[in-house]
């Protein structure tokens, strides 16, 4: 019997297979670097445009909604948690199959504070540690980021190591993932991309490997 | 009672509105605005039935800043007094009608300033000026007798506290304070009013 057919059936070794080639579908290389804005957070995602279109509408509905039923802007974490609730519903509805997008969340909450999130597929969220050694890691990268230096690929990650090494880092894991630029179809945040830790962790989401 | 007013000028638009919000024969607040920021450079003023106010208001201005944030670009003044206007049309035919009354009043980068006058009923009309609430019956022939197209910011200043006069001269509900505010291609500015609020 083939378990890969409906999303709902779980394989005998409790594999979801229309989750895994969702994910298939996103680390495979020419994945879309499109950035779109809602509401000061910046949505980087990976691979199936359409699909990414569809979510990042639905965000953007939920964060108005937000605003208008609590009167207050909408914190990372909550239109993260929202986005992956979302996708979760699709790994678990008869008829749908997952997104095929995994996807960056960066945005200041109203308070001051950086968040950066990611999600996947299968509906699950991690936070990137950008805490307590954040602002040691973002005077490093004031003092050394330069625009022109960003040109080659190897100096944004030796640039990134440098930055995680000076805060005593023991454990480094970098995420790179090819990008296929998509110019002129989408706005991009320029705000955010001014800032050094949030332009080096973009960077690292859309590196050549 | 409830007062709204709005004047274009050459370059902009000025608008008005009172700053008291009753119950029944109480006054709960004095300094109560009733002004809505759509955008960078529209404003919605909008009275009438106490919570329909703020419930549409609130709605409308979501929604406008929903379609900045789908398409990239704002909604232009026309464009959102449209989109205004249908909400208050397709509600009206409902088992939920909004009774208020509105002035949206924006600046548009290339067709200039714009002043809109709906009502309760889905009317929409596009008017060099405009006022709403009893108010309106007193200051609309100011308006008539002294408004001139082209005015400048300074003359429209002078014509809002002639009408303001006239409402403190004749009309018998107190109305001691307004928000002013100005709409040009610089955005909105809240202006200081002092010698308009009653003695």
């Amino acid at each position: 019997m083939s378990y890969d057919r409906a999303i709902t059936v779980f394989s005998p070794d409790a594999h979801l297979f229309q989750v895994d080639y969702a994910q298939e579908a996103v680390q495979k290389s020419s994945a879309v670097g499109a950035r779109e804005r809602f509401h000061g957070a910046l949505y980087d995602h990976c691979r199936l445009t359409a699909d990414a279109r569809v979510l990042i509408n639905r965000a953007r509905v939920e964060c108005q909604s937000h605003r208008l039923t609590v009167d207050d802007p909408i914190t990372v974490e909550y239109i993260t948690c929202y986005v992956s609730s979302l996708k979760q519903h699709y790994t678990q509805s008869n008829g749908r199959r997952p997104f095929g997008i995994s996807t960056l969340i960066v945005g200041f909450d109203d308070d001051g504070t950086p968040n950066l999130y990611q999600t996947d597929p299968s509906g699950t969220y991690h936070a990137w540690k950008v805490g307590r050694s954040a602002k040691a890691v973002r005077e490093l990268l004031e003092k050394s980021y330069r625009e022109e230096d960003m040109e080659s690929d190897a100096l944004v990650l030796k640039l990134a190591v440098r930055a995680l090494l000076e805060v005593g880092a023991k454990n480094i894991e970098l995420a790179t993932r090819e990008r296929w630029s998509h110019e002129g179809a989408f706005a991009a945040s320029t705000s955010l991309h001014a800032h050094p830790t949030f332009a080096s962790a973009i960077r690292f989401w859309n590196q050549r490997r | 009672m409830e007062y709204l007013i709005g004047i274009r000028g050459q370059d902009f638009v000025l608008v008005a509105s009172d700053n008291v919000a009753a119950s029944s024969i109480i006054q709960m607040k004095h300094d109560y605005d009733k002004m809505f920021k759509l955008s960078e450079k529209i404003l919605l003023l909008c009275v009438g039935e106490a919570g329909d106010t703020v419930q549409f208001a609130e709605y409308i201005q979501k929604n406008v800043q929903l379609y900045k944030m789908r398409n990239g670009y704002e909604l232009s003044p026309e464009a959102a007094a449209n989109f205004t206007r249908k909400n208050l049309a397709d509600y009206l035919r409902s088992r939920t009608p909004y009774h208020v009354n509105l002035l949206l009043a924006g600046y548009d980068d290339t067709e200039g300033p714009a002043l809109y006058y709906m009502d309760y009923l889905g009317a929409l009309v596009k008017a060099p000026f405009a006022a709403h609430g009893y108010g309106a019956f007193l200051t609309l022939s100011i308006l008539d007798r002294y408004y001139k197209p082209g005015l400048t910011s300074d003359e429209a200043v002078d014509l809002l506290k002639r009408c303001i006069e006239e409402l403190n001269k004749r009309f018998i509900l107190n109305l001691p304070s307004f928000t002013v505010r100005l709409i040009d291609k610089n955005g909105i500015q809240d202006m200081k009013m002092p010698l308009l609020d009653a003695k």
